[in-house]
């Protein structure tokens, strides 16, 4: 069994395609596809990683970002945020909440992998 | 000879008989009967008190010192009374309709109700009439002394001080109980007026009495008479020069100005048509009061010793000649001039005392404390006693002061001059509307200074209270200062001297001060009151007339609320009466409520009050509530400019943070649009970019490699549509883009958009009725077409009830023609209904859309293209949305 991801993503394609790679690259992949309970959703099984979409439905990714850093036991968790809006302030609040890595869609599939990996060895 | 003891008991006995004459007349007037009471007879009679023991006694003594001279005291009020009657009117009518209760209660009331101007009548009032009233007392007690010394006592100086106390007692104990009988506060006194009317047929009984006997008695008919007057001195015929004039003026003005006069005249008088009889009926009384004086001063003169006091001829010739009834008759006569007059000037000065200075004082020491209104009754009344003691001390503390030695006539004018300087502030507040507080006080101040230092300080003699070195050089050497030859003017008599500089100084100061100073509005509309009170205080204006009442209210009506209003109300009233145009006819209703809408703008008691006084014809014309209106408005516009003023500023200051706002909303709207479409493009992007990524690097099942490529081409349609749209709404916001108009059926447009939007396993159920559906249009069909297509797809896609149903709904709404959408879902909450029309504001799963959030947006614009609308429709249900056709 595998190092365990969660996507936290809204959009079907796009979690269809997430999981597609990363169980390709040997990953259990796991997907929540709303903002309002994914604090809880990392909390109750937390992952080896998080790969965090910014514009979700109920709650943005980057207040989840934000609660899960005030958590004393979460702030080693890695993150990788993914975002489609690629203004350069998405990129620096990002960073100043605690994130890993911060990818623009449209990205490509090496790109993801290359970050996942970058992030969590497997 | 008559005996001191029967004087004594005769003037009890009098005394006794003035206090039935005062009780009686008092009870009739408590039952209602006293009409007789307010005949013009007694009021007539009532006025007599000018004569007092001074005109009594002092006219003879005058008479035989100056000769014919004396007539000027009598002249002056025959001449006011004869040619100034409507002077008298307007006192009386301004006394009844203000509720005047004296001299000083005038002035201040007609300078907008001054405290101040109350203080100072008030003040030079009792200061002015205190000689008067210590003349009285000396007049009373000196007569007394005649009748003592000739029945063998002999009085001196410690006789004489207890006489005139007993008689200060003795007055004061009449006054209080006849004078503050009444707690009303109309402040008139039935008892005391009839007391006084009896006192002055006592007088004049007696002094013809007296007459008559020297004439035919003791002269021996009138020719012997007349002998002896051509060869007395006092026919010395000497053509009457400015004293003259000064003493006829003096006289008169005091006749209106001394607070016993205006009491008996105005406070009193309940009845003005009673001045027509009095117009006549006083001078024939002042003449026959003079009619004698020469002859009898002639004969003392001739019959007396040398040396012998003048003033007392009318009780020492009968008593002479051993007429002991005849003297007792004429004691009577004096004592009856003397206490009348006592009587009423201290009832006139202690109303003026308590309200004017002790119930004010009281009230302010007392403030905050709760007060019962019997509380305050009896405080008046406590002080209305206590003034009346207070002015009869003070009389006697000045008698004794003075020691009584002057002679009548010379304290008579001093007080007269004291007085007058109340006239040109009354006779100026009669005529001119300009007068002003300050000007009165400035007048009365200015007149009663100089009253005092050129008349009333140096009566007391030389060296008294002006250093004698004062009176011949003026204070620190300043010639054009001395008391009796102001500002250069010496050689005159000393009264004239001092009438002349008061008057000329006052009225100079109250004119000056008038048109220098601006009146208050409550002094305006006082001033209007008083100079114009017969134009509308008749109390005869109906009501019913109908026209000139309602444009009066109108007009009115128009200075408080604006034209426009107060047309619209005044119109709406004649409609409803049934009437055209804009006078109804004045009921009492529409009184009512005229008076309610004034009161918004005016408060509840000015409008009453202008109303009332319109509607009830009182005393204020329609000219003065004019004045007061636009005083009003113009306050009123002052205060709504400063408003205005600083809510341009504040608005402004709003306009530019709103400026900044939207500014700020803009970029950030920019941003967020921007953001909103980068996210709605790069979306798909990815989709199509990660799963051509993975059908490049190959490895899937051929299944999966089908999916995936399904999944590329329903992204890159997405994509496709959501550019379409964004240039479609790019073109509608600029206005480009011509519409295509075409005629055709609402029923066509809701078909085509029905077979668009349905397709095959739709589950929404679409209700309409074709037949209302009718409707012929002119206008772009296709854009129309899309906007219903919107609605239908919105309710496929967000209608959650179990079984979905849409309505489709024509009717007329607002004078247009409306087609509603209604759906039988969870509808839109009220928080979004406003932003559900704009760009991306999708509220639920949009990928159950499928669209971008443009759809309502681009609705909008096309309804706003088209010259309709589309909003939406709250309460009904489920979503619905109202289209409003072009």
């Amino acid at each position: 069994m595998g190092k365990r991801v969660l996507v936290i993503e809204d959009e079907p394609n796009i979690i269809e395609a997430l999981s597609f790679i990363l169980s390709r690259d040997g990953w259990t992949v796991h997907t929540h596809s709303d903002g309002v309970n994914a604090n809880e959703r990392i909390r109750a099984t937390p992952p080896d990683l998080v790969i965090l979409d910014v514009m979700l439905p109920g709650k943005s990714g980057f207040d989840i970002l934000r609660d899960l850093r005030a958590d004393p036991e979460m702030q080693a968790l890695p993150v990788l945020m993914l975002t489609a809006r690629g203004q350069t302030r998405d990129r620096e609040l990002a960073e100043k909440l605690g994130v890993n890595r911060f990818i623009t869609k449209p990205f490509s599939n090496a790109e993801v992998i290359e970050n996942v990996r970058a992030l969590v060895t497997t | 000879m008559v005996s001191f003891n029967l004087l004594v008991a005769v003037s009890l006995a009098y005394v006794a008989f003035l206090f039935i004459i005062a009780f009686v007349a008092e009870r009739q007037a408590e039952r209602g009967r006293g009409k007789w009471l307010r005949s013009s007879l007694v009021y007539t009679l009532s006025l007599s008190i000018y004569c007092t023991a001074w005109t009594f006694y002092g006219a003879v003594g005058y008479a035989a010192r100056s000769g014919l001279e004396f007539i000027t005291i009598y002249l002056g009020p025959t001449i006011v009374m004869i040619g100034w009657w409507w002077v008298l009117r307007k006192l009386v009518r301004i006394g009844r309709s203000q509720r005047i209760t004296s001299i000083a209660d005038l002035i201040s009331s007609r300078f907008g109700k001054s405290t101040a101007l109350g203080v100072i009548v008030t003040l030079i009032a009792v200061v002015a009439a205190t000689p008067y009233i210590a003349l009285q007392l000396q007049s009373v007690t000196l007569s007394t002394a005649v009748f003592a010394n000739a029945s063998g006592q002999n009085w001196g100086a410690p006789e004489l001080a207890s006489a005139a106390l007993w008689v200060a007692v003795g007055l004061t104990l009449f006054t209080v109980i006849f004078g503050t009988r009444n707690l009303d506060a109309n402040e008139r006194h039935n008892g005391i007026v009839m007391a006084i009317a009896v006192e002055a047929v006592v007088k004049l009984c007696a002094l013809v009495a007296v007459g008559v006997f020297v004439v035919w008695g003791v002269a021996g008919g009138v020719g012997p008479t007349l002998d002896l007057i051509d060869a007395s001195k006092i026919a010395e015929w000497s053509p009457p020069g400015g004293r003259w004039f000064g003493l006829i003026f003096l006289s008169g003005a005091a006749f209106l100005c001394l607070p016993r006069m205006f009491q008996v005249l105005v406070v009193e008088n309940d009845d003005e048509s009673r001045l027509s009889t009095a117009s006549w009926a006083f001078p024939l009384y002042l003449m026959v009061m003079s009619l004698f004086v020469v002859p009898i001063a002639v004969v003392g003169l001739d019959l007396l010793p040398d040396g012998s006091n003048p003033d007392l001829f009318v009780l020492t010739v009968p008593l002479a000649e051993g007429r002991s009834g005849l003297a007792i008759l004429s004691f009577l006569g004096g004592f009856s001039s003397a206490t009348s007059m006592v009587i009423v000037a201290t009832i006139a000065l202690s109303t003026m005392v308590s309200n004017h200075i002790v119930v004010p004082i009281w009230l302010s020491s007392r403030a905050g404390g709760a007060m019962m209104s019997g509380d305050v009754r009896y405080a008046v009344l406590l002080a209305r006693r206590l003034s009346i003691g207070g002015v009869l001390l003070l009389g006697y503390v000045y008698y004794r002061l003075s020691g009584g030695g002057e002679a009548l006539a010379a304290i008579g004018l001093i007080s007269f001059t004291g007085v007058v300087q109340i006239l040109p502030s009354m006779i100026g507040g009669l005529y001119w509307r300009g007068a002003t507080r300050w000007g009165a006080a400035a007048g009365l101040i200015t007149g009663f200074a100089i009253w005092a230092w050129s008349l009333f300080l140096p009566s007391f003699g030389a060296g008294e209270v002006i250093p004698q070195i004062v009176l011949e050089q003026g204070p620190f050497g300043l010639a054009w200062l001395r008391p009796q030859a102001l500002f250069g003017f010496a050689g005159l008599d000393p009264v004239i001297h001092a009438v002349l500089w008061s008057m000329l100084l006052n009225s100079a100061a109250f004119v000056i001060g008038s048109v220098l100073t601006f009146p208050l509005p409550l002094e305006r509309l006082q001033g209007a009151q008083f100079v114009d009170v017969f134009e509308h205080s008749t109390g005869t204006r109906s009501w019913t007339h109908g026209g000139a009442e309602a444009e009066d209210l109108l007009v009115m009506a128009q200075r408080i609320l604006g034209s426009t209003e107060a047309q619209d109300i005044f119109q709406r009233e004649a409609r409803l009466q049934g009437k055209e145009g804009y006078l109804p006819e004045v009921t009492p209703k529409f009184v009512e409520d005229l008076e309610r809408e004034l009161a918004g703008s005016v408060g509840a008691a000015t409008a009453h009050a202008m109303v009332g006084q319109l509607v009830q014809g009182a005393s204020v014309s329609v000219e003065d509530l004019i004045a007061v209106a636009d005083e009003t408005a113009q306050i009123m516009e002052y205060s709504s400019r400063l408003e205005a003023k600083s809510a341009e500023q504040e608005r402004t200051a709003r306009q530019l943070q709103e400026a900044n706002e939207k500014l700020t909303a803009l970029s950030i709207q920019k941003d967020a649009f921007l953001g909103q479409i980068s996210h709605e493009l790069r979306t798909p992007m990815t989709s199509i970019r990660s799963f051509s990524d993975i059908l490049r690097e190959g490895g899937a099942s051929a299944e999966m490699q089908a999916r995936h490529a399904g999944i590329i081409h329903d992204e890159a349609v997405r994509l496709t549509r959501l550019l379409d749209d964004l240039l479609d709404l790019n073109v509608l916001e600029n206005g480009q883009g011509t519409l295509s108009r075409q005629e055709g059926h609402l029923r066509d447009v809701i078909d085509r958009a029905i077979a668009a939007s349905v397709v095959g396993e739709s589950a929404i159920k679409i209700q309409r009725k074709r037949a209302e559906e009718a409707i012929a249009l002119d206008t772009d069909l296709d854009r129309l077409t899309q906007v219903f297509i919107n609605l239908i797809a919105n309710a496929q896609k967000y209608c959650t009830a179990a079984e979905p149903v849409l309505r489709i709904v024509v009717r007329k709404a607002g004078g247009r023609m409306a087609v509603d959408f209604i759906d039988n879902g969870a509808g839109i909450g009220k928080e979004h209904q406003e932003m559900i029309f704009e760009k991306f504001s999708r509220l639920s799963d949009h990928r159950k859309a499928g669209g971008a959030g443009l759809g309502l947006a681009i609705c909008r614009e096309i309804m706003i293209r088209l010259g309709g609308s589309i909003s939406y429709l709250p309460g009904q249900g489920g979503a619905a949305f109202r289209v409003i056709l072009p």
